[in-house]
């Protein structure tokens, strides 16, 4: 049985906006993501050329020497507008909410192995520090970046990264308190262990090129980090050891690198599927800063790896070769 | 029992230090100039970034939380209105033309806020405002999207909001307000704060944003209402962030103080010759008017912006000088402006009309010093042609100020009877201005200005038609070139709104769902 509500029909004049009609061939109804991405951003006839870099239009193609006929060819797979991106990552909040409640109302952090309780506090704690990093190269990328379709993501990627740096501070809090930030921060600027990587996020910090930036930061530096840190040495090694509930913290990085994870590949192979030019440099770009960025690794994950750490920042490193081939990018 | 020492509990400020500036480090492998190189150039002195007072304290899980939320009950009122036919609720179909001037002059402009606050969130040292920064720039690329998706809705059914993006790109008044943010984001990062974050957002917000979504509540436009509501608890985040970047810059070094007020002097007026744009609409183009524009300059900047500068004057600033100029075109400014678009009827993505005699008693009442005597005479007139048949268009194009781009049509201060010009010579050519302080600001930084855009001269330099056209052949009608080069649709899109398409189709639709025919 179907019941049939009636409104007053009145036949519309035009069903989106014409760039928008432009771009999908056809006056038909478009999405909200589509209405608040496509040439949000202005395109023609700028004022005045930036004084703080006045060899560039306020928004130039030729920051980066990756080239695309349009822009707008990259689509973000989660189709996130604002809206979109606020609700998915309030529904993640409260799952990581339910979690540290969960850990702290049944002491299971009092109660980690030592071992484990020590190797979260030396690994996971500096790397607050890495998110930050990222936190500053994203909105970088946003600022820099050419068109919404491209830039819009990095703006979401940058407020995540800090985010990220928060749960990991609230993990050093639970687990310790203000001094293992202290410690963790010492340990960041000082410990041999952290250089190559602080060293990494330093250099990427001065590229002006920003699809470089987000190769270097959000495909490479996070491509290794993320499997490494999250899935390998947390949700495997430390689980085995019975830190179980550590992986209950991190569950949102977890999540969020498998989701964003997607939207860098599709940008990559957009990019990479433009010209044999392009192709040429991003397999140039992914080689040098992930030999870079694998070397830097090391050490960190030694912390917890100890001697398996070769074998096993190897096997990461070929998951991310077979990644990047799979986004057009062959190693 | 576990006998574990007592972990030390933050307080909420310093849980949000720990949370934010913590994070922060000093770098050694990379020079602090080579990673923040815009930050010395403009000449502000900052010693102490740690001096910075976090205007709110927001962590991310919190900001997700409380926005979703606003998202979530925003969209399914948007949902509720177009199911609805929600756009046949407002008072009458004029009330649309103010859709059009929003959605092609304002929302545009906060997407330029959103890279220009991620491009400031970048470069300060301080982590304290670029966390802030970068909230801000996330909070406006959720007002750009949520005033396209509302307005959405009319552009399915009205003209004119079509395609808003390349008309912004392009129209003649609309560089206008393009110019007015072009200038903001090219400015350096410090510039670029004290003109958004404080002068726009801080001093003008009252008078641009506010009359928008006041008269959309008061013109049963429920979808432009709601987007302005939810975005109003983001709007005083900005506004907290505006006054204590002021605060800082000031407290800084006493170096700075001079800098600051050439700025806060600057963008005063550029954004007052904005807010002609909303002047004119608060007087004429809304149908239920909220206040007039003099009403609204006296509250919200006499009385309250007055009160702002006293509050600053301990720190050595001043309110604006061009304050005493502004003061003397508020019984002007909103008459001028729509008698220019009134002449311009056929350049425009809105249409423009004659007030009703009713109005003409509203504007009597409001302007007791100046409609009767300068401006109802010459509506009069216009009335009478139009009705003759003679609905007046000006064809020939006006010349232009080299600064805001308005057309040279503002009177002299304290003359209405005559229009003020001004004028320079800058190396080789002559530059021409609306006004002292226009002329004031072109004259303090002459390379930028003479970069500017302006529409007529493009026009007869023969880049604004489209690609291919030759002005040369015999009958070349060049308005209807430059239409076509910025999408506008002769006849749809422009002219009076009488007899206007949207007119005809509110009647019509409006009948529909409140008859049996």
């Amino acid at each position: 049985m179907q019941i049939d509500l009636q409104t007053i029909a009145i036949k519309p004049l035009r069903h989106t906006f014409d760039n928008i009609a432009r771009r999908i061939g056809a006056d038909k109804p478009a999405t909200r993501y589509q209405e608040g991405t496509l040439d949000m951003q202005q395109e023609a006839n700028y004022h005045y050329r930036p004084t703080w870099d006045p060899d560039h239009l306020i928004y130039d193609r030729a920051r980066t020497v990756i080239k695309m006929a349009d822009w707008y060819s990259f689509k973000d797979p989660r189709q996130f507008y604002y809206g979109a991106y606020t609700m998915a990552r309030a529904k993640q909040q409260d799952t990581a909410e339910a979690n540290f409640d969960f850990v702290e109302s049944r002491g299971l952090a009092a109660n980690l192995p030592e071992e484990v309780r020590d190797t979260v506090l030396k690994l996971l704690v500096p790397l607050r520090h890495v998110a930050w990093g990222s936190n500053m190269n994203n909105a970088a990328v946003c600022a820099y970046g050419y068109g919404t379709g491209f830039s819009q993501p990095h703006i979401y990627h940058s407020m995540d990264q800090l985010g990220i740096a928060q749960y990991l501070t609230r993990v050093g809090l639970l687990l310790g308190g203000v001094d293992v930030l202290d410690e963790a921060k010492t340990a960041w600027m000082e410990d041999d262990t952290w250089q190559g990587l602080r060293r990494f996020v330093e250099d990427s910090m001065v590229l002006k090129d920003p699809f470089e930036l987000f190769v270097v930061q959000n495909v490479v530096l996070d491509g290794l980090l993320y499997p490494l840190v999250y899935e390998t040495i947390i949700d495997d090694v430390l689980s085995a050891k019975g830190g179980t509930s550590v992986a209950m913290l991190t569950q949102f990085m977890t999540d969020w690198f498998a989701e964003t994870k997607k939207w860098a590949d599709a940008t990559v192979k957009t990019a990479a599927a433009e010209s044999d030019e392009n192709k040429a440099i991003l397999t140039k770009w992914i080689t040098e800063w992930r030999d870079r960025a694998a070397a830097a690794l090391v050490p960190v994950a030694r912390i917890a790896l100890g001697d398996r750490t070769d074998e096993l920042v190897g096997e990461v490193v070929q998951q991310f070769n077979a990644r990047m081939a799979k986004a057009g990018v062959a190693l | 029992m576990d006998m574990q020492v007592a972990k030390k509990k933050l307080g909420l400020k310093e849980r949000y230090a720990v949370m934010t500036r913590g994070l922060d480090w000093k770098p050694s492998y990379q020079k602090m100039e080579d990673i923040y190189p815009y930050i010395a150039y403009e000449g502000i002195k900052i010693h102490d970034w740690d001096k910075w007072e976090d205007p709110f304290r927001l962590t991310m899980d919190a900001y997700w939380k409380y926005q979703s939320e606003k998202e979530r009950k925003l969209y399914s009122v948007l949902d509720a209105y177009v199911q609805s036919n929600g756009h046949l609720n407002v008072t009458d179909a004029r009330y649309l033309n103010t859709v059009k001037l929003f959605i092609s002059g304002i929302s545009p402009l906060e997407y330029v806020a959103h890279r220009g606050f991620a491009h400031a969130g970048r470069q300060f040292p301080g982590p304290g405002p670029r966390v802030a920064c970068l909230m801000q720039s996330l909070d406006e690329i959720r007002h750009a999207q949520t005033q396209v998706h509302a307005v959405s809705n009319y552009n399915k059914y009205y003209n004119g909001m079509h395609d808003f993006h390349h008309a912004h790109d392009r129209v003649w008044f609309l560089s206008v307000p393009k110019s007015f943010f072009d200038d903001a984001i090219t400015a350096g990062p410090f510039e670029f704060m004290v003109s958004i974050g404080f002068s726009f957002e801080y001093v003008l917000t009252n008078l641009l944003f506010v009359p928008f979504v006041s008269g959309a509540a008061y013109n049963g436009d429920m979808g432009t209402m709601t987007f302005g509501f939810s975005a109003q608890s983001d709007e005083a985040r900005h506004m907290t962030l505006g006054l204590e970047v002021i605060k800082f810059i000031l407290q800084q070094d006493p170096a700075n103080v001079p800098i600051v007020q050439r700025w806060i002097d600057k963008w005063t007026w550029r954004g007052y010759r904005v807010l002609t744009l909303v002047a004119m609409m608060m007087d004429y183009m809304l149908p239920k008017r909220t206040m007039s524009w003099k009403e609204a300059w006296e509250v919200y900047f006499e009385q309250n912006g007055g009160a702002l500068f006293k509050d600053l004057a301990r720190y050595g600033i001043k309110m604006p000088d061009c304050a005493a100029q502004i003061a003397l075109e508020k019984d002007h400014l909103s008459h001028q402006a729509w008698s220019t678009f009134y002449n311009y009827g056929a350049a425009t993505n809105f249409h423009s009309w004659m007030p009703d005699e009713d109005e003409m008693a509203w504007l009597s009442a409001k302007y007791p010093n100046s409609f009767d005597k300068h401006y109802r005479p010459r509506y009069e007139f216009w009335r009478e042609q139009a009705a003759k048949g003679n609905r007046f268009y000006n064809k020939t194009l006006p010349m232009l100020c080299q600064t805001c781009q308005i057309p040279l049509v503002f009177t002299e201060p304290g003359d209405p009877t005559k229009i003020c010009y001004r004028e320079v010579d800058y190396k080789e050519d002559k530059y021409h201005f609306c006004s002292d302080h226009c002329k004031k600001i072109f004259e303090d930084e002459p390379e930028k200005y003479v970069q500017a855009w302006l529409p007529v001269h493009q026009i007869y330099q023969g880049n604004c038609f489209p690609e291919g056209t030759d002005p040369t052949v015999e009958g070349f009608d060049p308005l209807a070139a430059v239409l076509k080069y910025y999408h506008l649709e002769h006849g749809r899109d422009n002219l009076d709104f009488e007899g206007s398409e949207d007119q005809k189709n509110f009647e019509a639709w409006h009948g529909q769902a409140t008859k049996n025919i």
